[in-house]
């Protein structure tokens, strides 16, 4: 198929090639080639998510492996610099944290070198000091999201990290001052793909709907594995289409993308207002290109940024061992409560140390380590792996405690058995230490008077640079 | 009372799915095959705050339902029982917690 999208001439409209849902999943490069022949004049790709847990903010470190990146950006950096159009990455290096956004640019610094391409290069920093954040709390300015309660400055300094999520203006200040490629620390997933379309005018309604369809790449075809897609923005709506030929999108591929991984379907609150896509209509224009109208953006009165936060909750050490004997799993239950009634009591008489100075999580996988009581399967499994994860203050008490339940999760039997069993632990040694555990702490927002006050550009690069 | 097998959501439904919406929270999805499937999950008197407040253990005031007859899905959303990633959450990506709503057999 070598159509072109339908709809107004080109100067008219705006064309986001969205290859991925993620920087260093890979797609087939083919795709890319297609989207710049059907005339991208962006291409925009999210590097990040809060999706794999807090390690990765509050580390600091990436999900991703720093081969994977490097091949998804060549071929993206390639591809903008034959097109002469600006390459776009979000929440670079998972996190959007400083150090990733810096670990992206050392990435695209060595592609450009290699590839002889002279581009320039803007780093937009989300990273917020607590100092800064605390001075916005004591003038009221930090206000929660639903489910979390009112911050203190407590919590605000024991982040290891935190990010704010930038809109699109940041994005849109980087581009305006002359970047090629902007790498943005923590955006929403939905700015990277909508700064460059609301710089040239297009209307917010369809463009921040068009952002948020595209923001997982293949996500909102009938098959998300056959590589990215091509949203046509213009003055009325947005057309969309997968960059495979092959591939599809149907109107209730599309809709149903506004269904992931969000609390409202209809409503997508972003740092300058919310979207609203209770009345908009999807129409297939062909068998795989579907045409998307009356998205509205309500401007908010208050321009929000959301704050991500991380910290560290002690550190862990994990062992894992499995049961296999019948006798045992049909008493899982008692088993289970009774490794962690001797566990207390030994860590207690060996390392003198009482419940409240260290946690202890017991799993048994094959049971019901996932979902617990809420589980609606019952009767004796066939076989349970069980997973200690011990977190202490230190590595050294957390694998001290491990290394206490060890002769337990070798021998322990149930309390009606008359002999001691021998388990079957996975690995030599039992422990594993998993260094410093993290959690989520921040769901707030901060007013702002200027939506890019909390962010930071700093450019490098360019024709002259060699 | 019959041996009859009668089928559960997850039977019915294209797909029943649950993921995280950001780190406190969980959404879950009902794709259901037909207006007239959808009708039976739409149902309030069968899916309502109550019943899933029951089935995952949690504050009825806290659970979120949508409607969308144009897709024939049902949406439910609730804070997350236990902050994403902790020592005591068992599933990070919250993918496997549809499964008690999966299991719900329609009367």
């Amino acid at each position: 198929m070598t159509t072109t999208p339908a709809g107004p001439a080109p100067d008219r409209a705006v064309r986001v090639l969205s290859p991925t849902g993620m920087v260093g999943a890979g797609f087939p490069p083919e795709t890319v080639d297609r989207g710049i022949r059907l005339g991208a004049d962006v291409i925009a790709v999210d590097g990040g998510s809060t999706d794999s847990g807090p390690y990765y903010l509050g580390s600091g470190t990436a999900k991703t492996t720093a081969a994977a990146v490097a091949a998804d950006l060549r071929i993206l950096l390639r591809a903008a610099a034959g097109a002469g159009i600006p390459l776009i990455v979000g929440s670079c290096g998972t996190s959007g944290a400083d150090a990733g956004v810096d670990w992206v640019a050392g990435i695209v610094d060595a592609i450009l070198r290699e590839e002889g391409l002279a581009l320039t290069v803007a780093r937009v920093y989300s990273e917020q000091t607590a100092a800064a954040l605390k001075e916005r709390l004591g003038q009221g300015r930090i206000h929660p999201l639903p489910p979390m309660g009112d911050l203190d400055a407590a919590t605000l300094e024991g982040c290891s990290h935190i990010v704010g999520m930038m809109g699109h203006e940041p994005i849109a200040d980087a581009l305006r001052a002359g970047a090629d490629v902007v790498l943005a620390g923590r955006a929403t997933d939905t700015a990277v793909a909508a700064a460059y379309p609301l710089m040239r005018g297009m209307p917010a309604g369809p463009t921040w709907h068009a952002s948020k369809i595209v923001e997982c790449g293949g996500q909102c075809t009938t098959d998300p594995r056959a590589g990215g897609v091509l949203a046509t923005i213009d003055q009325r709506g947005f057309t969309i289409e997968p960059l495979d030929p092959s591939n599809a999108c149907t109107p209730a591929s599309v809709a149903a993308h506004m269904l992931y991984e969000t609390v409202d379907p209809f409503r997508m609150r972003e740092p300058a207002g919310t979207l609203l896509v209770s009345d908009a209509v999807y129409t297939a224009l062909d068998d795989r290109r579907v045409r998307v109208e009356k998205s509205r953006f309500e401007h908010a009165g208050q321009h929000t940024i959301k704050l991500e936060g991380a910290r560290v909750t002690g550190y862990e050490t994990m062992s894992f061992s499995a049961i296999r004997d019948p006798h045992i799993l049909s008493r899982i239950d008692e088993w289970v409560a009774l490794l962690r009634e001797i566990l207390t009591g030994r860590v207690r008489q060996t390392l003198g140390l009482g419940p409240s100075e260290y946690a202890v999580d017991i799993r048994p996988y094959g049971y019901n380590a996932v979902l617990g009581d809420i589980d609606p399967a019952a009767g004796p499994p066939r076989e349970v792996g069980v997973l200690l994860l011990v977190n202490a203050p230190d590595q050294a008490t957390a694998t001290a405690i491990a290394k206490v339940a060890n002769p337990l999760m070798l021998h322990l039997p149930t309390p009606d058995m008359d002999h001691l069993p021998s388990l079957a632990f996975a690995t030599s040694p039992a422990e594993t230490e998993r260094g410093a555990a993290y959690e989520f702490v921040l769901n707030h927002v901060v007013d702002v008077d200027d939506p890019s006050e909390m962010f930071r550009i700093e450019t490098a690069g360019g024709p002259s640079r060699d | 009372m019959t041996d009859e097998h009668r089928p559960t959501l997850g039977e019915m439904a294209l797909e029943v799915r649950s993921k995280n919406a950001g780190p406190f929270w969980i959404t879950m999805e009902l794709f259901m095959r037909s207006a007239q499937d959808y009708a039976v999950v739409a149902d309030e008197s069968f899916i309502n705050a109550d019943v899933i407040a029951a089935l995952y253990d949690l504050d009825p005031a806290n659970i979120q339902i949508f409607h969308i007859p144009a897709l024939n899905v049902v949406k439910i959303s609730f804070p997350r029982p236990v902050a994403q990633g902790g020592l005591r959450d068992r599933d990070i990506h919250a993918g496997q917690h549809h499964v008690p709503l999966a299991a719900l057999v329609p009367a």
